[in-house]
């Protein structure tokens, strides 16, 4: 079954084309690891996907719907969408729960007790049960990292969106949220996954896609891309990063 | 050698606390409206929509670039003479310095309101919520605390500005200074007492504002990041 279907998504900044015509179909179930230099696009791809970027052209549906470009039905598409940041983005002026807490209250209308309840659960699944009441200004990368999961997991979300979700994190720390990310994936959740984790992706994806020039220039199993990419941008990229270990 | 004498400025003392009374009255009223409606001025002046982004932007710099004493002088001779609107000293004072204080709040607040980082309004959006939603819940309570400092500023100049109403003989703190001067012929003592008064209720607000920020600061709410 089709979640997600891109069709010719183009983005262009100050004239500039920075998404060329993106096709991409994403069943229920798929997790997509998404490669690419810095500045190929890949943010922006993904923020194409919930409409904190509008595409120039091309057309984006969810479950066989086109999505239109009336605000209200953006906010609603974003409602099953969840994304986390690499700047993590939590809301400072609350504490960790309350950040759980504010989409189920303010956007789903649940009643605060069991939002609270349900916020708890989600703490605790990212390993953070104890720091409910902490303000993310006491918390450490990592720990703020699990929480914005926490958040957008708590939403139901039928597709999660990752931007580069350990990349601002000291290398200590980013094991911590991948094992979350890990364990979302082992529940069968559809993710769209932004990361210079190559190793991660191989376990995790099952399917890598690598951007170059504002389109797909590489697709397959992680197998096929992460190992013997046929195309020579891919092979240059995955040579610079040597750290690489399958 | 001045033979200073405050006996005539203390038995004329509830004339004194009268005029405090007013000039707190004054104060309050305008910081008060001043706030709700440089909230709205804010809000119109960030609009998208032209249709109110420029009145706001208008009565906003009207009111930021002209004298305080040519607004109330308008509002309280001028406005009878052109629409027929008659004011109490008392009702031109809270209107000229409520507006007033609005065009300044609007701008601390529009101020407040850009300093927010931009992925704040990023996660608000993709957790569904809506352009008021993410304003109402995420952007303007990061930015309110933000605006604090800036807020106890104008209050205090506020109170002092708000001794132009004598000028209009609404009997506020100074108003009643200039009447016991002259009363007693102890204008020193008066004026000496009075600037006191002025003294010691503004400082006794800094602090207690000082003392918010110190709480809010503790409660690890103020820090960003
Ligand atoms: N809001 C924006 N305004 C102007 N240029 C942008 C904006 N967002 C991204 N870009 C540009 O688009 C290109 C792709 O950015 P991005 O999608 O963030 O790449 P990646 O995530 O792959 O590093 C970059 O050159 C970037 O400078
Ligand atoms: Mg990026």
């Amino acid at each position: 079954m089709t979640l997600l279907s891109l069709r010719g998504i183009t983005k262009r900044f100050d004239g500039k084309p920075v998404l060329a015509g993106i096709d991409l179909d994403v069943a229920r179930g798929e997790r997509i690891a998404i490669l690419g230099a810095s500045g190929s696009g890949k943010s922006t791809l993904l923020r194409c996907v919930n409409f904190l970027e509008l595409p120039d052209e091309g057309s984006v549906a969810l479950d066989g719907e086109t999505v239109g470009r009336r605000e209200r039905e953006l906010t609603r598409v974003r409602q099953r969408i969840g994304m986390v940041f690499q700047q993590f983005n939590l809301f400072p002026h609350m504490t960790a729960l309350d950040n759980v807490m504010e989409g189920l209250v303010t956007v789903r209308r649940v009643a605060k007790a069991a939002a609270r309840e349900r916020a708890e659960r989600e703490l605790a699944r990212v390993g953070l049960a104890d720091k409910a009441a902490a303000y993310p200004a006491h918390l450490s990368g990592g720990q703020k990292q699990r929480v914005a999961i926490a958040r957008a997991v708590a939403m139901d979300p039928e597709l999660l969106l990752f931007d580069e979700p350990t990349s601002a994190l000291d290398p200590e720390l980013v094991g911590e949220v991948l094992g979350v990310i890990r364990a979302l994936a082992d529940e069968g959740r559809t993710m769209l996954l932004v990361t210079h984790e190559l190793g991660f992706a191989y376990h995790v994806a099952t399917r890598v896609i690598f951007l170059a020039e504002g389109r797909i220039h590489e697709s397959g199993a992680p197998d096929e891309v992460l190992k013997a990419p046929r195309r020579e941008r891919t092979q240059a990229f995955l040579r610079r990063h040597k750290e690489f270990s399958l | 050698m001045y033979q200073w004498d405050f006996a005539p400025v203390a038995a004329n003392w509830p004339l004194l606390a009268q005029g405090l009374l007013n000039t707190l009255k004054v104060t309050g009223v305008a910081l008060v409206v001043g706030l709700a409606l440089g909230l709205l001025f804010a809000l119109m002046r960030l609009s998208r929509h032209r249709g109110l982004s420029w009145p706001a932007g208008f009565v906003i710099e009207v009111f930021r670039t002209t004298p305080p004493l040519v607004q109330l002088f308008w509002f309280f001779f001028a406005l009878p003479l052109i629409a027929g609107i008659a004011m109490t000293p008392y009702i031109a004072a809270c209107v000229t310095f409520s507006i007033q204080s609005a065009a300044f709040f609007a701008e601390v607040f529009r101020g407040g309101i850009q300093s927010i980082e931009r992925g704040q309004w990023e996660a608000a959006r993709a957790i569904g919520m809506t352009e008021a939603q993410a304003m109402k819940r995420i952007v303007l309570p990061q930015a309110v605390k933000r605006m604090i400092p800036a807020f106890m500023e104008r209050a205090i100049e506020l109170m002092k500005t708000t001794t132009l109403v004598a000028t209009i003989s609404y009997a506020d703190l100074l108003f009643a200074a200039n009447e016991i001067s002259q009363k007693t012929f102890r204008p020193l003592e008066t004026f000496t007492v009075a600037a006191l008064m002025y003294f010691v209720v503004i400082t006794a607000f800094s602090l207690l504002a000082r003392r918010f920020e110190r709480r809010l600061a503790i409660s690890g709410e103020a820090t960003v990041h």
